[in-house]
């Protein structure tokens, strides 16, 4: 697939409101730099995130849809990323027998205090989907400009 | 098996049912359609049990659950899973219904006829193991193992998991069932094959919601297709992304909850095979978080209703899986 090289990919990543969000907002404070095209979802746990949200991300452009929640046993409402964690593995694991390229979903967990690791993962997540190039498989051609 | 006719006139004049839940004579000889039936009359008249009945009828008791007095119903061993299963969910109370539990060797379906080169059938007969098939051009004969519907293939348990009464033999979980061979063999070709072989297989979609409107796991009082702002269109798909977003949530709605009965490939009218999708979600369940089979029993908790501290993170995917796209 050609890139091109003025090509910057859409991410969108589901920030829970508790950690994540937190954690984005502290690498902003410490001036750490992540990529503009990294577009922030704030949700009030990553339970709420319906499998369905991440299939719409792609429908309306996303390149890469990231999820980020509390660590495990962290969750403040105590269970909900345990719940959301098996539920993107499972929705992970369909997506990649669908033939749907598996490194343009992820799950990493980011605490309020880990402002490194959040622009850290991002600066990641955007290399390996930049890699990629532009997502052709999941696409719906009526929501491209 | 005529004691099934004989055992729904037997309940209702009998007095231990209201109405009984079976399978109706259809258009033709292959499509016995679900009915309920309130008298001996309409049974006398309409009520058949064939090789072809292979129709689950759990979901029609979600509705009948609302209506006064115990419905009979008749359930082969995989339906019994859907029951046990929605009575599980509170869709259904078990006091409800009184289970006639029928012992199954596989039904039949029409396309594995067409298969076997058999055209223009006018009407069968049953004789042992075999059907007997009179067709335009003279009779013929099939191994009923040869003509079975494609959800039967791989027949995955017959026994019956909860009855009140039971027609023929309680049979056995089967252990080597070989159901998850086409979701391997999927799992080994590349991601490009398997895009191709599912943009193949969902571009022929036609958006008529027959799997969802038959799939005993699938009974939300509102669906969430039904929305128009779903992100989908109700009818014909305009884009490719339609069919994909249809087809992985109505999975994923399912997942943890389907009971692999086959029913959505059964009556698709474009013959996708849409129990690989379910397939590979209970594949990974079994895999990933232990074995598990919705509609088994009454208490476990489905995978997805459930955790433990030490699951895996979703990186599994990334790390265990192939190729790379």
């Amino acid at each position: 697939m050609s890139v091109k090289t003025d090509w910057k990919p859409t991410i969108v990543a589901f920030c829970c409101n508790w950690c994540s969000y937190a954690g984005a907002d502290l690498s902003g404070t410490n001036r750490l730099q992540y990529p503009a095209n990294v577009k922030i979802i704030r949700i009030p746990c990553s339970c709420r995130l319906n499998p369905m949200f991440v299939l719409r991300a792609f429908q309306r452009g996303a390149d890469g849809v990231i999820l980020c929640g509390c660590h495990p046993g962290d969750c403040h409402y105590t269970t909900g990323n345990y719940y959301a964690r098996r539920r993107m593995t499972l929705l992970f694991s369909m997506l990649d027998y669908l033939g749907i390229e598996r490194d343009r979903t992820r799950v990493e967990w980011v605490s309020a205090a880990e402002g490194a690791k959040f622009a850290a993962t991002m600066n990641e997540f955007v290399a390996t989907v930049t890699a990629l190039g532009e997502n052709r498989r999941l696409e719906d051609l009526r929501c491209k400009a | 098996m005529q004691g099934v006719k004989q055992k729904a006139l037997e309940l209702l004049t009998g007095g231990k049912a209201d109405r009984v839940l079976g399978w109706r004579r259809g258009e033709t000889f292959y499509d016995p359609t679900p009915g309920v039936f309130a008298s001996a009359e309409e049974v006398e008249r309409d009520f058949v049990f064939d090789a072809f009945c292979g129709a689950n009828l759990s979901k029609y008791l979600i509705a009948l659950d609302r209506a006064e007095g115990v419905t009979a119903v008749f359930l082969k061993p995989c339906d019994s899973y859907s029951l046990v299963q929605l009575i599980k969910e509170h869709r259904i109370h078990r006091e409800k219904v009184y289970i006639v539990g029928v012992a199954c060797e596989g039904m039949c379906g029409y396309d594995a006829l067409m298969k076997a080169g058999i055209e223009g059938v006018l009407s069968f007969e049953e004789e042992g193991d075999a059907l007997k098939v009179h067709t335009l051009y003279g009779d013929t004969v099939i191994a009923r193992k040869d003509a079975l519907l494609s959800k039967c293939e791989h027949c995955k348990s017959k026994r019956i998991v909860t009855y009140d009464e039971l027609l023929g033999e309680q049979g056995d979980e089967v252990a080597d069932s070989g159901r998850f061979d086409e979701v391997a063999r999927l799992e080994k070709m590349t991601p490009e094959d398997r895009f191709a072989f599912w943009q193949n297989e969902l571009s022929r979609c036609i958006r008529c919601n027959a799997c969802r409107n038959v799939c005993p796991a699938c009974s939300c009082e509102k669906c969430v297709f039904d929305n128009p702002d779903s992100g989908i269109r109700n009818k014909a798909a305009a884009d490719s992304f339609e069919e994909n977003m249809f087809h992985i949530i109505r999975a994923f709605h399912v997942a943890s909850r389907c009971t692999d009965c086959g029913e959505c490939t059964r009556v698709c009218p474009q013959r996708i095979p849409l129990h690989l999708l379910n397939r590979k979600f209970i594949k990974d369940i079994n895999e990933l978080y232990g074995e598990y089979q919705a509609g088994a029993d009454f208490d476990t908790r489905p995978a997805l209703l459930n955790f433990q501290t030490g699951d895996c993170e979703p990186s599994i995917v990334h790390v265990r899986g192939g190729e790379r796209a």
